[in-house]
């Protein structure tokens, strides 16, 4: 692989991170309720972190940078959905959604049916 | 120079977009939204380091990174968890 090739890997690479965190940001501001916010959050904490680990492991290719960045990406994978399951559910249950934004609610329906 | 206007342009995204989650942690207006917000001040700092490591092809800040995301977690899964029912603090 050639340098420029390479610099226009590591460009893309950034600026696809750097898209999703300015994307969360606005999402925040402009979304209406806790669950359409949730949903803008947590596409950095996903993707923003495999562009820029990507780029890591691709800049400097070594057993330990690969295994240090599919560590990090597999944690994440594994803790970020958790949190964002558990605000989903405390905002649910706190009442912290606007109900007539929500096209259905199976959550009221296996509730209704115990 | 191509990478030098990169990183100018992701450091002014990333800054935004950190400012952003800033203003949903001081304005609110629940504390759920609060969480949410400083998480994605956290993925932004996560992000910002990587996009430093990858412009200066250097790995120092990888451990950082693998602490950050698995420890990241604790604060709003302890919230989410304990929060009273029925509060609009």
């Amino acid at each position: 692989m050639n340098a420029t090739m390479h610099d226009v890997l590591t460009a893309i690479l950034v600026l696809a991170g750097a898209t999703m965190c300015l994307a969360a940001g606005i999402g925040l501001i402009r979304f209406p309720d806790v669950l359409s916010r949730l949903h803008a959050a947590t596409k950095p904490q996903i993707f923003g972190l495999m562009a820029v680990t990507a780029d890591v492991a691709i800049n400097n290719f070594s057993v330990r940078t690969v295994t240090l960045v599919v560590a990090i990406v597999v944690f994440q994978a594994l803790t970020a959905p958790m949190a964002a399951h558990l605000v989903g559910r405390a905002a649910y249950d706190t009442a912290h959604l606007r109900p007539d934004l929500l096209i259905v609610d199976e959550l009221q329906e296996h509730r209704a049916d115990r | 120079m191509m990478l030098q206007v990169v990183a100018v342009v992701a450091g002014f995204m990333f800054g935004v977009g950190a400012l952003l989650a800033v203003y949903r942690i001081v304005v609110g207006p629940s504390v759920l939204d609060r969480v949410i917000a400083s998480d994605v001040l956290v993925a932004t700092v996560v992000c910002a380091l990587g996009a430093e490591m990858a412009l200066n092809r250097h790995t120092d800040t990888l451990p950082v990174l693998l602490v950050l995301a698995l420890f990241a977690v604790l604060g709003s899964l302890s919230v989410a968890r304990f929060l009273p029912t029925r509060d609009n603090a």
